[in-house]
Order: structure tokens, then sequence, then C-alpha cells
């Protein structure tokens, strides 16, 4: 059972690795989550990548939500942007594939080519 | 879409879009009269009754990149399609409440699929003073999720935290589980 005493424990660990976040140089995933979005299955693809983050405890990465980004046919997307690197697309993307756009993507640095935009068109 | 609370994701993003700061979802089964009441309440901008009048065309939308918004037409025949209705009651500058009532045995009604994932959605996907309020009832049982009450605990530390959005979402599969379980 999940308890308020663990959500303390939760609180101590954040707050001990608050400077780190703030440190470090932000890499955002971004989810489209509008009605098209949520329609194609972005709800459990923004959840998978939140699981990938926390498990692996990666202090500059945020998961954020954005609303319809005028390509609805290849919902669910996901954008990355990394500083210093030019914005990489996703398309049809399905919560299996978050671990692996993070662990080859958000980690090491590089694109899954076959899951982004350029791929599919 | 295939699951009630992606409905209830899509439609309470309006509120966020109207401004509100206080959003409370009660989803209630009531087993005799085998119905089901989703109500969306909110403490946003409202809309006055000429928007009001219009919002359920497909046509409307405030958004200015596209001329459809087509969240309240699904809900509105979907819960017409379940022999139940939909009711939006909206005073400007004061909020919107949405009344969405299905017969919960009927053939055409999706299930409420994973509602602790469209809180975790909804939680992340929100600037920070958003309150939300899950009232979840079953007949005599109820379980409560207040994220005020949350904040009290992690005194200052961020709800889109991963480790605090997972907990969020267990802690709230486990409060609908033990609701459906009793009753």
């Amino acid at each position: 059972m999940k308890s308020i005493a663990d959500l303390e424990k939760i609180r101590q660990k954040t707050l001990s690795q608050v400077n780190l976040r703030r440190e470090s140089e932000g890499i955002r995933v971004v989810v489209g989550m509008a009605t098209c979005g949520i329609a194609a299955g972005a709800r459990p693809v923004m959840n998978a990548f939140l699981d990938e983050v926390g498990k692996r405890n990666l202090l500059n990465v945020v998961v954020a939500q954005t609303g319809c980004i005028g390509m609805c046919r290849y919902e669910p997307i996901v954008e990355i942007t990394m500083p210093g690197q030019d914005k990489v697309t996703y398309v049809k993307v399905k919560p299996e594939m978050a671990a692996r756009i993070v662990s080859e993507h958000v980690v090491n640095g590089q694109p899954v080519a076959e899951y982004t935009i350029g791929a599919a068109e | 879409m295939n699951e009630l609370s992606l409905y209830i994701l899509d439609l309470t993003q309006n509120s966020v879009t109207a401004g509100a700061k206080n959003i409370r979802i009660t989803v209630e089964f009531d087993p005799e009269s085998d119905n089901l009441t989703i109500i969306i309440e909110d403490d946003g901008c409202g809309m006055d009754e000429a928007l009001l009048e219009r919002v359920t065309s497909p046509f409307t939308t405030t958004r200015k990149t596209r001329k459809v918004g087509l969240g309240i037409p699904m809900i509105k025949q979907l819960c017409e399609m379940c022999e139940g209705t939909f009711q939006i009651e909206s005073t400007v500058n004061v909020g919107t409440k949405l009344k969405l009532l299905f017969r919960s045995s009927h053939v055409d009604l999706p299930p409420m699929g994973d509602l602790p994932e469209t809180f975790v959605a909804l939680i992340n996907g929100t600037p920070e003073g958003i309150e939300f309020v899950l009232e979840y009832r079953k007949g005599q049982e109820v379980f409560i999720f207040d994220t005020r009450e949350i904040r009290q605990v992690l005194e200052g530390v961020m709800l889109n935290t991963p480790d605090v959005l997972m907990w969020i979402r267990e802690y709230i599969s486990e409060g609908i589980r033990e609701v459906n379980q009793v009753s």
C-alpha cells in the first residue's frame, strides 16, 4: 500500500537532489496531448516516458505536455529538445518505444532515426 | 476514444485553459439506478450565454490555429448514445460545471480505463497552483484524492516530480480498487 509516509520519503530524496536538477542543462521531452493526441494514445506514452525518467533518475529531463501540433495524423507525437541540438520529432509513438528513445537519445544523444518524422514521411 | 478516463482528461484540459485554480472531478456509480455520473467542475473564466449555446458544435473552438473543436461534441454524442444526458452550466468569472450521465450497463459505454494515469497526465501537464480533487464513489463507498493534502506533505517539492507522480498513480489505483472491491 502507498502511504503518506512514502510520500515523506520522496520529499526527502527530492530535496537532496534539487540543486543537481537546477544546475544541469535541461532536456525537454514534450508529448502532444490535445484531443487528437489523447485519442491516438498519448496518455500511456507520456506515462511511459515519466516511468523511464523516474526509474533512471534523470534529474535534467523534464517531461512536458503541449496541445495540438497540427499533424494529427502522426499522433502520438513526442518532441525532444536537447541543448545545442536540433529538435527531434518522433511520430506514432507507442509506450514500448519510450525505453529505447530514452536510453539511445536522451541518455546517449543518438536519436532513434526509424521512429522520427523523417522516416515516416 | 476508448476509455472514459481519456474523455475526462480531454475535457479537464478545457478547465485548465479557462484558468481554473480548483478542479473537482466526481465519478459516481450507482448500482441501484444503473447510473454513472461524471461531474467536472472548475472555477475558471466561464462562458457567456452566446458561447455556451454553440459550445457543443464541432465548429466552435477558442483556439486560433484551427476552426474545429471536438472534445465537447464527442462526449455529448457518447452520453446520448448511452441513454444518458449531457449538461453544461457556466457563469462568466465563476466557473463551469459539466455533468455527464450514462446508463452504466449500456453496451456502447466504454470502460472507465486508467483514471490514475489521467490524473498523472493532468497534474504533470498543468502549472503548479492548480488543485485537483477526485471523488470516486460506488454505492456507499467513497475515495477522495486531493492535491492540497499531498502538497502539504511535500512542503515545496513539486507535484510533477516523477517519483511523486508515480506515487500518486499507485495511490489513486489502490483507492479506486478498494472502493470497487467493497461495493
